[in-house]
Protein backbone atom coordinates (compact mmCIF):
# COMPACT_ATOMS: atom_id res chain seq x y z
CA UNK A 1 0.00 0.00 0.00
CA UNK A 2 0.51 3.87 -0.48
CA UNK A 3 -0.39 6.72 -0.39
CA UNK A 4 -0.89 8.86 -3.29
CA UNK A 5 1.44 12.09 -3.97
CA UNK A 6 -1.48 14.37 -3.33
CA UNK A 7 -2.03 12.44 -0.34
CA UNK A 8 1.65 12.53 0.99
CA UNK A 9 1.69 16.39 0.41
CA UNK A 10 -1.53 16.10 2.61
CA UNK A 11 0.25 14.28 5.18
CA UNK A 12 3.11 17.20 4.87
CA UNK A 13 0.78 19.82 5.98
CA UNK A 14 -0.73 18.12 9.27
CA UNK A 15 2.46 16.92 10.25
CA UNK A 16 3.20 21.22 9.99
CA UNK A 17 0.63 21.82 11.98
CA UNK A 18 2.09 21.19 15.12
CA UNK A 19 4.98 21.71 17.04
CA UNK A 20 5.94 17.68 16.79
CA UNK A 21 5.51 15.90 13.47
CA UNK A 22 4.55 12.93 15.34
CA UNK A 23 1.47 14.25 16.78
CA UNK A 24 -0.21 14.02 13.20
CA UNK A 25 0.06 10.11 13.60
CA UNK A 26 -3.51 9.98 14.48
CA UNK A 27 -5.16 12.67 11.34
CA UNK A 28 -2.74 10.30 9.18
CA UNK A 29 -3.90 7.25 10.35
CA UNK A 30 -7.29 8.28 10.05
CA UNK A 31 -6.70 8.95 6.32
CA UNK A 32 -5.03 5.24 6.14
CA UNK A 33 -8.29 4.17 7.26
CA UNK A 34 -10.74 6.25 5.15
CA UNK A 35 -8.65 5.18 2.00
CA UNK A 36 -7.82 1.50 2.68
CA UNK A 37 -10.41 0.44 4.97
CA UNK A 38 -8.73 -0.74 8.01
CA UNK A 39 -4.95 -0.49 9.05
CA UNK A 40 -2.95 -3.18 8.44
CA UNK A 41 0.44 -4.70 9.96
CA UNK A 42 1.84 -3.50 6.33
CA UNK A 43 0.16 0.05 6.85
CA UNK A 44 1.76 0.49 10.26
CA UNK A 45 4.75 0.23 9.40
CA UNK A 46 4.86 2.48 6.25
CA UNK A 47 3.26 5.42 8.10
CA UNK A 48 6.44 4.33 10.55
CA UNK A 49 8.71 5.46 8.19
CA UNK A 50 6.50 8.95 7.51
CA UNK A 51 7.18 9.78 10.86
CA UNK A 52 10.67 8.21 11.65
CA UNK A 53 8.61 5.92 14.34
CA UNK A 54 9.78 2.77 15.41
CA UNK A 55 6.61 0.50 13.56
CA UNK A 56 5.94 -0.89 17.36
CA UNK A 57 5.41 2.91 18.14
CA UNK A 58 1.99 2.73 15.16
CA UNK A 59 1.06 -0.70 16.20
CA UNK A 60 0.88 0.39 19.89
CA UNK A 61 -1.24 3.66 18.88
CA UNK A 62 -3.43 1.37 16.45
CA UNK A 63 -4.06 -1.07 19.14
CA UNK A 64 -4.69 1.88 22.05
CA UNK A 65 -8.29 3.31 19.94
CA UNK A 66 -11.55 1.67 19.64
CA UNK A 67 -12.43 3.92 16.24
CA UNK A 68 -8.86 1.89 14.44
CA UNK A 69 -9.30 -1.41 12.74
CA UNK A 70 -7.25 -4.00 11.76
CA UNK A 71 -9.22 -6.32 9.89
CA UNK A 72 -11.52 -5.40 7.07
CA UNK A 73 -15.04 -3.89 8.39
CA UNK A 74 -18.08 -3.71 6.79
CA UNK A 75 -18.87 -1.32 4.28
CA UNK A 76 -20.98 -0.05 7.45
CA UNK A 77 -20.25 -0.10 11.06
CA UNK A 78 -23.39 -0.19 13.00
CA UNK A 79 -22.03 1.14 16.77
CA UNK A 80 -24.89 0.53 19.11
CA UNK A 81 -24.17 2.04 23.05
CA UNK A 82 -24.79 -0.42 25.22
CA UNK A 83 -23.73 2.00 28.41
CA UNK A 84 -25.59 3.07 31.40
CA UNK A 85 -28.40 4.90 30.40
CA UNK A 86 -28.70 3.52 26.62
CA UNK A 87 -28.74 -0.17 28.73
CA UNK A 88 -31.96 1.43 31.38
CA UNK A 89 -33.62 2.76 27.44
CA UNK A 90 -33.35 -0.75 25.91
CA UNK A 91 -29.93 -1.22 24.60
CA UNK A 92 -30.06 -5.04 25.05
CA UNK A 93 -33.25 -5.14 22.75
CA UNK A 94 -31.82 -3.58 20.39
CA UNK A 95 -28.75 -5.30 19.45
CA UNK A 96 -30.78 -8.16 19.77
CA UNK A 97 -33.36 -7.27 17.19
CA UNK A 98 -30.06 -5.74 14.85
CA UNK A 99 -28.39 -9.30 15.78
CA UNK A 100 -31.39 -11.29 14.32
CA UNK A 101 -31.73 -8.67 11.13
CA UNK A 102 -28.33 -8.93 10.14
CA UNK A 103 -27.86 -12.83 11.00
CA UNK A 104 -24.09 -11.57 13.22
CA UNK A 105 -23.08 -11.52 16.45
CA UNK A 106 -22.00 -8.45 18.45
CA UNK A 107 -18.02 -7.87 16.71
CA UNK A 108 -18.93 -9.72 13.02
CA UNK A 109 -19.28 -8.42 9.54
CA UNK A 110 -22.10 -9.68 7.15
CA UNK A 111 -21.45 -12.50 4.64
CA UNK A 112 -22.00 -9.90 1.98
CA UNK A 113 -19.68 -7.41 3.48
CA UNK A 114 -22.36 -5.19 4.38
CA UNK A 115 -22.38 -4.48 7.84
CA UNK A 116 -20.12 -4.90 10.74
CA UNK A 117 -22.52 -4.88 14.48
CA UNK A 118 -20.35 -3.39 17.04
CA UNK A 119 -21.48 -2.67 20.78
CA UNK A 120 -19.72 0.34 22.32
CA UNK A 121 -19.03 2.60 25.62
CA UNK A 122 -21.01 5.41 26.11
CA UNK A 123 -21.70 7.36 23.27
CA UNK A 124 -22.70 10.92 24.74
CA UNK A 125 -26.01 11.13 23.37
CA UNK A 126 -28.04 9.55 26.45
CA UNK A 127 -31.08 12.49 25.33
CA UNK A 128 -31.82 10.07 22.53
CA UNK A 129 -31.46 6.84 24.15
CA UNK A 130 -31.29 4.06 23.19
CA UNK A 131 -29.20 5.20 20.61
CA UNK A 132 -26.34 3.38 17.94
CA UNK A 133 -24.19 5.03 15.54
CA UNK A 134 -24.31 4.15 12.19
CA UNK A 135 -21.06 5.31 9.96
CA UNK A 136 -21.01 9.00 10.34
CA UNK A 137 -24.51 9.73 11.84
CA UNK A 138 -26.09 9.44 15.34
CA UNK A 139 -29.64 8.05 15.22
CA UNK A 140 -31.73 7.85 18.20
CA UNK A 141 -35.43 6.93 20.28
CA UNK A 142 -34.80 3.80 18.37
CA UNK A 143 -37.41 0.88 17.95
CA UNK A 144 -37.38 -2.04 15.80
CA UNK A 145 -39.41 -0.10 12.63
CA UNK A 146 -36.88 2.73 13.09
CA UNK A 147 -33.71 0.00 13.11
CA UNK A 148 -35.37 -1.69 10.20
CA UNK A 149 -35.45 1.51 8.08
CA UNK A 150 -31.97 2.09 9.29
CA UNK A 151 -30.77 -0.79 8.03
CA UNK A 152 -32.57 -0.55 4.84
CA UNK A 153 -31.02 2.92 4.04
CA UNK A 154 -27.71 0.78 4.04
CA UNK A 155 -26.48 -0.49 0.29
CA UNK B 1 -37.15 30.88 34.24
CA UNK B 2 -33.59 32.12 34.63
CA UNK B 3 -31.11 33.83 32.18
CA UNK B 4 -29.70 30.95 29.81
CA UNK B 5 -26.44 32.27 29.05
CA UNK B 6 -24.70 29.43 26.85
CA UNK B 7 -27.83 27.94 24.89
CA UNK B 8 -29.92 31.13 23.99
CA UNK B 9 -29.02 31.21 20.87
CA UNK B 10 -29.75 27.12 20.29
CA UNK B 11 -33.50 27.79 18.96
CA UNK B 12 -32.16 29.41 16.38
CA UNK B 13 -32.14 28.26 12.96
CA UNK B 14 -28.65 28.40 11.64
CA UNK B 15 -26.94 29.18 15.51
CA UNK B 16 -23.92 28.04 14.52
CA UNK B 17 -22.89 30.19 11.73
CA UNK B 18 -20.93 33.00 11.75
CA UNK B 19 -23.98 34.90 10.33
CA UNK B 20 -26.24 34.35 13.10
CA UNK B 21 -23.70 34.64 16.10
CA UNK B 22 -22.74 38.07 15.01
CA UNK B 23 -26.51 39.24 14.91
CA UNK B 24 -26.79 38.28 18.08
CA UNK B 25 -23.78 39.97 19.57
CA UNK B 26 -21.24 37.71 18.83
CA UNK B 27 -17.58 38.63 18.48
CA UNK B 28 -18.56 42.27 19.58
CA UNK B 29 -16.70 43.21 22.20
CA UNK B 30 -14.17 41.24 21.21
CA UNK B 31 -11.77 44.17 20.14
CA UNK B 32 -11.71 45.90 23.47
CA UNK B 33 -11.30 42.60 25.36
CA UNK B 34 -7.89 41.97 23.20
CA UNK B 35 -6.82 45.42 24.46
CA UNK B 36 -7.17 44.60 28.04
CA UNK B 37 -4.19 43.53 29.94
CA UNK B 38 -4.23 39.23 29.95
CA UNK B 39 -3.29 39.93 33.99
CA UNK B 40 -7.27 41.65 33.93
CA UNK B 41 -8.93 38.57 32.28
CA UNK B 42 -7.15 36.15 34.45
CA UNK B 43 -8.17 38.21 37.47
CA UNK B 44 -11.56 38.97 36.47
CA UNK B 45 -12.16 34.93 35.48
CA UNK B 46 -10.99 33.85 39.09
CA UNK B 47 -13.03 36.41 41.01
CA UNK B 48 -16.44 35.06 38.74
CA UNK B 49 -15.78 31.52 40.74
CA UNK B 50 -16.39 30.05 37.27
CA UNK B 51 -14.77 26.41 37.94
CA UNK B 52 -13.96 23.77 35.51
CA UNK B 53 -17.31 21.97 33.94
CA UNK B 54 -15.46 18.78 32.54
CA UNK B 55 -15.30 17.13 35.68
CA UNK B 56 -12.62 17.85 38.36
CA UNK B 57 -14.28 21.06 39.02
CA UNK B 58 -10.75 23.38 39.22
CA UNK B 59 -11.08 27.13 39.85
CA UNK B 60 -10.27 28.14 36.14
CA UNK B 61 -9.03 31.55 36.92
CA UNK B 62 -7.01 29.46 39.42
CA UNK B 63 -5.42 26.93 36.70
CA UNK B 64 -4.31 29.37 34.22
CA UNK B 65 -2.46 31.41 36.83
CA UNK B 66 -0.40 28.40 37.19
CA UNK B 67 2.04 28.99 34.52
CA UNK B 68 5.26 29.99 35.44
CA UNK B 69 5.35 33.66 35.33
CA UNK B 70 7.84 35.50 32.89
CA UNK B 71 7.75 31.93 30.87
CA UNK B 72 9.55 32.93 27.45
CA UNK B 73 9.16 29.59 24.90
CA UNK B 74 5.35 29.01 23.56
CA UNK B 75 2.05 28.04 25.77
CA UNK B 76 -0.52 26.04 24.43
CA UNK B 77 -4.53 26.54 25.25
CA UNK B 78 -5.87 22.91 24.54
CA UNK B 79 -9.76 22.68 24.47
CA UNK B 80 -10.64 19.20 25.83
CA UNK B 81 -13.75 18.23 23.65
CA UNK B 82 -13.64 14.22 23.99
CA UNK B 83 -16.23 14.52 26.14
CA UNK B 84 -17.44 10.68 26.95
CA UNK B 85 -18.42 10.29 30.56
CA UNK B 86 -21.44 8.05 30.39
CA UNK B 87 -24.50 10.34 30.93
CA UNK B 88 -23.25 13.20 29.43
CA UNK B 89 -23.76 14.97 25.78
CA UNK B 90 -23.77 19.50 26.47
CA UNK B 91 -20.46 19.78 24.51
CA UNK B 92 -21.74 18.17 21.50
CA UNK B 93 -24.58 20.87 21.37
CA UNK B 94 -22.31 23.54 22.18
CA UNK B 95 -20.12 22.10 19.30
CA UNK B 96 -22.64 21.81 17.26
CA UNK B 97 -24.91 24.59 18.45
CA UNK B 98 -22.38 27.31 19.37
CA UNK B 99 -19.23 27.00 17.95
CA UNK B 100 -18.45 30.47 17.79
CA UNK B 101 -19.01 30.58 21.34
CA UNK B 102 -16.20 28.26 22.22
CA UNK B 103 -14.33 29.84 19.31
CA UNK B 104 -14.21 33.63 20.63
CA UNK B 105 -13.69 31.98 24.43
CA UNK B 106 -10.92 30.47 23.14
CA UNK B 107 -9.53 33.76 21.29
CA UNK B 108 -9.65 35.48 24.59
CA UNK B 109 -8.40 32.39 27.29
CA UNK B 110 -5.12 32.29 24.74
CA UNK B 111 -4.64 35.80 24.78
CA UNK B 112 -5.09 35.84 28.76
CA UNK B 113 -2.43 32.86 28.91
CA UNK B 114 0.01 34.55 26.28
CA UNK B 115 -0.95 31.38 23.76
CA UNK B 116 -0.48 31.62 20.13
CA UNK B 117 -1.48 28.27 18.91
CA UNK B 118 -4.73 26.47 20.34
CA UNK B 119 -5.96 22.90 19.69
CA UNK B 120 -9.27 21.47 20.28
CA UNK B 121 -9.37 17.46 20.76
CA UNK B 122 -12.88 16.25 19.93
CA UNK B 123 -13.46 13.02 20.22
CA UNK B 124 -13.57 10.74 17.14
CA UNK B 125 -17.32 9.29 17.02
CA UNK B 126 -18.50 13.24 16.92
CA UNK B 127 -17.85 13.40 13.11
CA UNK B 128 -21.15 15.77 12.53
CA UNK B 129 -19.59 17.97 15.72
CA UNK B 130 -16.41 18.13 14.40
CA UNK B 131 -17.25 19.22 10.87
CA UNK B 132 -19.59 21.65 12.50
CA UNK B 133 -16.39 23.03 14.41
CA UNK B 134 -14.12 22.82 11.71
CA UNK B 135 -16.40 24.77 9.40
CA UNK B 136 -16.79 27.37 11.89
CA UNK B 137 -12.87 28.00 12.87
CA UNK B 138 -13.01 28.00 9.27
CA UNK B 139 -15.30 31.31 8.69
CA UNK B 140 -13.64 32.82 11.95
CA UNK B 141 -10.60 32.59 9.93
CA UNK B 142 -12.05 34.26 6.74
CA UNK B 143 -13.51 36.97 8.94
CA UNK B 144 -10.12 38.13 10.58
CA UNK B 145 -11.20 36.40 14.07
CA UNK B 146 -7.86 34.11 13.77
CA UNK B 147 -5.01 34.17 12.82
CA UNK B 148 -2.46 36.49 12.67
CA UNK B 149 -3.41 39.90 14.34
CA UNK B 150 -6.82 39.58 15.34
CA UNK B 151 -8.98 42.73 14.26
CA UNK B 152 -5.63 44.61 14.22
CA UNK B 153 -5.06 43.92 17.85
CA UNK B 154 -1.40 42.33 17.25
CA UNK B 155 -2.75 39.51 19.00
CA UNK B 156 -2.34 36.22 17.39
CA UNK B 157 -4.11 32.97 17.28
CA UNK B 158 -4.30 29.79 14.87
CA UNK B 159 -6.50 26.85 16.06
CA UNK B 160 -5.99 22.93 14.98
CA UNK B 161 -8.68 21.02 15.17
CA UNK B 162 -7.33 17.53 16.25
CA UNK B 163 -9.94 14.07 16.43
CA UNK B 164 -9.77 11.57 18.97
CA UNK B 165 -9.95 7.82 17.83
CA UNK B 166 -12.06 6.32 20.79
CA UNK B 167 -10.90 6.11 24.41
CA UNK B 168 -12.23 7.38 27.16
CA UNK B 169 -8.72 8.03 29.22
CA UNK B 170 -8.38 10.83 27.09
CA UNK B 171 -10.79 12.83 28.24
CA UNK B 172 -7.96 13.14 31.35
CA UNK B 173 -6.26 16.06 30.75
CA UNK B 174 -2.34 14.11 30.52
CA UNK B 175 -4.16 11.50 28.85
CA UNK B 176 -5.64 13.73 25.97
CA UNK B 177 -2.24 15.54 25.53
CA UNK B 178 -0.20 12.03 25.24
CA UNK B 179 -3.03 11.25 22.50
CA UNK B 180 -2.45 14.89 21.20
CA UNK B 181 1.23 14.29 20.86
CA UNK B 182 0.23 11.03 18.47
CA UNK B 183 0.79 8.70 21.19
CA UNK B 184 -1.36 6.48 23.21
CA UNK B 185 -3.69 8.50 25.66
CA UNK B 186 -1.82 6.99 28.77
CA UNK B 187 -2.12 9.86 31.73
CA UNK B 188 1.25 11.47 32.80
CA UNK B 189 2.46 11.47 36.36
CA UNK B 190 1.62 14.97 37.85
CA UNK B 191 3.68 17.00 39.32
CA UNK B 192 4.63 18.21 36.51
CA UNK B 193 0.96 19.63 35.82
CA UNK B 194 0.51 20.79 32.63
CA UNK B 195 0.40 24.12 33.39
CA UNK B 196 3.94 23.69 34.30
CA UNK B 197 5.30 21.00 31.81
CA UNK B 198 2.14 19.56 29.27
CA UNK B 199 1.64 19.17 25.33
CA UNK B 200 5.24 19.17 23.77
CA UNK B 201 6.99 19.68 26.62
CA UNK B 202 5.43 23.50 26.69
CA UNK B 203 3.44 24.99 29.54
CA UNK B 204 -0.31 24.19 28.61
CA UNK B 205 -3.80 24.92 29.86
CA UNK B 206 -6.59 22.13 29.09
CA UNK B 207 -9.68 23.31 29.31
CA UNK B 208 -13.66 21.79 28.81
CA UNK B 209 -15.13 22.95 25.85
CA UNK B 210 -18.07 24.36 28.28
CA UNK B 211 -15.76 25.98 30.74
CA UNK B 212 -14.33 28.16 28.04
CA UNK B 213 -17.57 29.16 26.20
CA UNK B 214 -18.44 30.91 29.79
CA UNK B 215 -15.54 33.14 29.57
CA UNK B 216 -16.79 35.56 26.54
CA UNK B 217 -19.63 36.56 28.85
CA UNK B 218 -17.49 36.88 32.54
CA UNK B 219 -15.23 39.11 30.65
CA UNK B 220 -18.04 41.41 29.19
CA UNK B 221 -20.51 41.50 31.90
CA UNK B 222 -18.09 40.77 34.40
CA UNK B 223 -17.13 38.36 37.22
CA UNK B 224 -19.53 39.83 39.85
CA UNK B 225 -22.43 39.09 37.33
CA UNK B 226 -21.28 35.64 37.04
CA UNK B 227 -20.40 35.05 40.53
CA UNK B 228 -23.84 36.24 41.57
CA UNK B 229 -25.30 33.32 39.07
CA UNK B 230 -23.97 30.92 41.50
CA UNK B 231 -23.25 29.83 44.84
CA UNK B 232 -20.78 31.04 47.20
CA UNK B 233 -18.20 28.57 45.83
CA UNK B 234 -19.39 28.30 41.87
CA UNK B 235 -20.31 30.94 39.55
CA UNK B 236 -23.15 31.23 37.29
CA UNK B 237 -25.00 28.54 35.17
CA UNK B 238 -24.09 25.14 33.69
CA UNK B 239 -25.37 22.47 31.27
CA UNK B 240 -27.21 19.76 32.91
CA UNK B 241 -27.31 16.90 30.62
CA UNK B 242 -30.40 14.63 32.20
CA UNK B 243 -31.25 11.15 30.97
CA UNK B 244 -32.81 8.10 32.13
CA UNK B 245 -36.28 7.52 33.32
CA UNK B 246 -37.34 11.42 32.88
CA UNK B 247 -40.35 12.69 31.34
CA UNK B 248 -37.91 15.12 29.04
CA UNK B 249 -34.43 14.53 28.64
CA UNK B 250 -32.38 16.45 27.16
CA UNK B 251 -29.96 19.76 28.31
CA UNK B 252 -31.23 22.06 30.69
CA UNK B 253 -29.01 25.10 31.22
CA UNK B 254 -29.79 26.81 34.80
CA UNK B 255 -27.69 28.74 37.39
CA UNK B 256 -25.47 25.66 39.73
CA UNK B 257 -27.74 26.46 43.07
CA UNK B 258 -30.38 24.45 41.17
CA UNK B 259 -31.32 21.56 43.44
CA UNK B 260 -31.67 17.63 42.11
CA UNK B 261 -34.83 17.46 42.44
CA UNK B 262 -36.23 21.34 41.13
CA UNK B 263 -33.51 19.60 37.52
CA UNK B 264 -35.94 16.03 37.58
CA UNK B 265 -39.63 17.16 38.60
CA UNK B 266 -39.33 20.48 37.67
CA UNK B 267 -37.16 20.78 34.40
CA UNK B 268 -37.15 16.83 33.42
CA UNK B 269 -40.52 16.97 33.77
CA UNK B 270 -40.93 14.56 36.66
CA UNK B 271 -39.99 10.20 36.64
CA UNK B 272 -41.84 9.01 33.44
CA UNK B 273 -44.70 6.64 33.24
CA UNK B 274 -45.93 7.67 36.65
CA UNK B 275 -43.00 5.58 38.63
CA UNK B 276 -41.47 6.41 41.59
CA UNK B 277 -37.49 7.33 42.06
CA UNK B 278 -35.40 5.08 43.38
CA UNK B 279 -31.82 6.39 42.54
CA UNK B 280 -29.71 9.14 40.55
CA UNK B 281 -26.48 9.85 39.24
CA UNK B 282 -25.89 13.54 39.47
CA UNK B 283 -22.55 13.76 37.61
CA UNK B 284 -21.52 11.48 35.34
CA UNK B 285 -20.78 7.51 35.75
CA UNK B 286 -18.37 8.67 38.30
CA UNK B 287 -20.39 9.90 40.54
CA UNK B 288 -21.36 8.36 43.51
CA UNK B 289 -25.23 7.30 43.53
CA UNK B 290 -27.90 9.37 45.59
CA UNK B 291 -31.22 7.58 47.09
CA UNK B 292 -34.66 9.25 46.30
CA UNK B 293 -34.20 10.72 49.65
CA UNK B 294 -30.59 12.11 48.79
CA UNK B 295 -32.08 14.62 45.71
CA UNK B 296 -32.66 18.02 48.08
CA UNK B 297 -29.02 19.27 47.42
CA UNK B 298 -28.03 21.98 45.40
CA UNK B 299 -25.95 21.14 42.22
CA UNK B 300 -22.93 23.09 42.57
CA UNK B 301 -19.27 21.53 43.00
CA UNK B 302 -19.30 22.43 46.80
CA UNK B 303 -23.11 21.05 46.97
CA UNK B 304 -22.60 17.52 45.91
CA UNK B 305 -19.25 17.20 46.99
CA UNK B 306 -21.06 17.48 50.55
CA UNK B 307 -23.25 15.11 49.92
CA UNK B 308 -20.45 12.92 49.22
CA UNK B 309 -20.65 12.63 45.66
CA UNK B 310 -19.63 14.96 42.89
CA UNK B 311 -20.69 17.71 40.26
CA UNK B 312 -18.41 15.71 37.69
CA UNK B 313 -19.37 16.62 34.21
CA UNK B 314 -23.34 17.22 35.38
CA UNK B 315 -24.49 14.04 33.94
CA UNK B 316 -27.62 13.16 35.82
CA UNK B 317 -29.12 9.61 35.08
CA UNK B 318 -32.12 9.06 36.95
CA UNK B 319 -32.88 5.73 37.53
CA UNK B 320 -36.91 4.83 38.09
CA UNK B 321 -37.89 1.96 41.28
CA UNK B 322 -38.18 -0.70 38.04
CA UNK B 323 -34.10 -0.63 38.08
CA UNK B 324 -32.05 -3.31 39.41
CA UNK B 325 -29.19 -1.22 41.04
CA UNK B 326 -26.78 -4.79 40.71
CA UNK B 327 -27.39 -4.87 36.97
CA UNK B 328 -26.60 -1.05 36.90
CA UNK B 329 -23.22 -1.68 38.31
CA UNK B 330 -22.24 -4.35 36.26
CA UNK B 331 -22.93 -2.11 32.89
CA UNK B 332 -20.57 0.60 34.69
CA UNK B 333 -18.32 -2.00 36.17
CA UNK B 334 -18.41 -3.01 32.43
CA UNK B 335 -17.69 0.23 31.29
CA UNK B 336 -14.94 0.76 33.82
CA UNK B 337 -12.73 -2.23 32.93
CA UNK B 338 -13.40 -1.68 29.05
CA UNK B 339 -11.56 1.75 29.37
CA UNK B 340 -8.80 1.43 32.20
CA UNK B 341 -5.84 2.04 29.92
CA UNK B 342 -4.31 -0.91 31.26
CA UNK B 343 -0.90 1.22 32.69
CA UNK B 344 -1.56 1.24 36.51
CA UNK B 345 -1.90 -2.54 37.86
CA UNK B 346 -4.36 -1.54 40.55
CA UNK B 347 -6.78 -0.01 38.30
CA UNK B 348 -6.12 -2.91 35.18
CA UNK B 349 -6.53 -5.27 37.46
CA UNK B 350 -9.28 -4.48 40.09
CA UNK B 351 -11.21 -2.86 36.96
CA UNK B 352 -11.06 -6.17 35.44
CA UNK B 353 -12.05 -8.57 38.62
CA UNK B 354 -14.82 -6.34 39.70
CA UNK B 355 -16.71 -6.21 36.96
CA UNK B 356 -16.15 -10.04 36.41
CA UNK B 357 -17.82 -10.41 40.11
CA UNK B 358 -20.52 -8.08 39.44
CA UNK B 359 -21.27 -9.92 37.00
CA UNK B 360 -21.83 -13.16 38.34
CA UNK B 361 -24.15 -11.63 41.47
CA UNK B 362 -26.19 -10.57 38.38
CA UNK B 363 -26.38 -13.93 36.48
CA UNK B 364 -27.41 -15.15 40.43
CA UNK B 365 -23.84 -17.03 40.68
CA UNK B 366 -22.33 -14.74 43.50
CA UNK B 367 -21.26 -15.71 46.31
CA UNK B 368 -21.48 -14.05 49.40
CA UNK B 369 -18.41 -12.60 50.92
CA UNK B 370 -17.73 -11.49 46.90
CA UNK B 371 -19.70 -8.09 47.86
CA UNK B 372 -17.02 -7.44 50.67
CA UNK B 373 -14.43 -8.06 48.16
CA UNK B 374 -15.33 -5.82 46.45
CA UNK B 375 -15.44 -2.72 48.70
CA UNK B 376 -12.06 -3.77 50.23
CA UNK B 377 -10.24 -4.04 46.26
CA UNK B 378 -12.32 -0.49 45.92
CA UNK B 379 -10.76 1.12 48.50
CA UNK B 380 -7.58 -0.26 48.69
CA UNK B 381 -7.22 0.78 45.31
CA UNK B 382 -8.66 4.05 45.53
CA UNK B 383 -5.17 7.18 45.46
CA UNK B 384 -2.75 4.30 44.16
CA UNK B 385 -2.86 5.26 40.69
CA UNK B 386 -1.63 7.92 38.27
CA UNK B 387 -4.67 9.34 37.46
CA UNK B 388 -8.41 9.78 38.44
CA UNK B 389 -9.61 7.48 36.36
CA UNK B 390 -9.82 4.84 39.20
CA UNK B 391 -10.82 6.92 41.68
CA UNK B 392 -13.50 7.49 39.26
CA UNK B 393 -14.77 3.74 39.12
CA UNK B 394 -14.54 3.31 42.75
CA UNK B 395 -17.47 5.77 43.41
CA UNK B 396 -20.22 3.88 41.77
CA UNK B 397 -18.39 0.65 43.30
CA UNK B 398 -19.03 1.16 46.87
CA UNK B 399 -22.02 3.36 46.73
CA UNK B 400 -24.05 1.06 44.82
CA UNK B 401 -23.42 -1.55 47.17
CA UNK B 402 -23.23 0.18 50.31
CA UNK B 403 -26.87 2.32 49.50
CA UNK B 404 -28.61 -1.06 48.33
CA UNK B 405 -27.28 -3.69 48.98
CA UNK B 406 -29.65 -5.74 50.07
CA UNK B 407 -30.60 -5.41 46.22
CA UNK B 408 -27.33 -6.96 45.91
CA UNK B 409 -27.75 -9.86 48.56
CA UNK B 410 -31.09 -10.87 47.79
CA UNK B 411 -29.41 -12.18 44.28
CA UNK B 412 -26.83 -14.07 46.04
CA UNK B 413 -27.98 -17.78 46.50
CA UNK B 414 -27.85 -18.67 50.17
Amino acid sequence: MQFTAEQLALVRRLQALYPDKRAALLPVLQLVQDTFGYISLEAEEYVAGLFDLPPAHVHEVVTFYTLFFQEPKGRHVVSVCHNLTCHLEGAPTVLAHLRMRLGVDVGATTADGRVTLLAVECLCACEMAPMLQVDDRYEGNLTPAKIDRILEGLA
Amino acid sequence: MAERILTRNFHLPESHTLRVYRETGGYEGLSDVLAMAPATIIETVKRSNLRGLGGAGFPTGVKWGFIPKGYQGPVYLVINADEGEPGTFKDRYLLEKDPHGLIEGMIISAHAIGSRLAFVYVRGEYVQPWRIFSRAVQEAYDAGFLGKSILGSGVDLDVVVHRGAGAYICGEETGLISSLEGKKGWPKLKPPFPAVRGAFGAPTIVNNVETICHVPHIVQRGASWFAALGTAGQGGTRMYSVSGRVARPGVYELPVSVTLRSLISEHAGGIANGRRLKAVVPGGSSAPILTADEIDVTMDVDGLKNAGTMAGSAGVIVMDESVSIPEALMIVARFYAHESCGQCTPCRESTGWIYKMTRRIVEGKGRKEELDTILDVARRGAGTTICAFYDGAVGPYISYIEKFRDEFEALIPQ
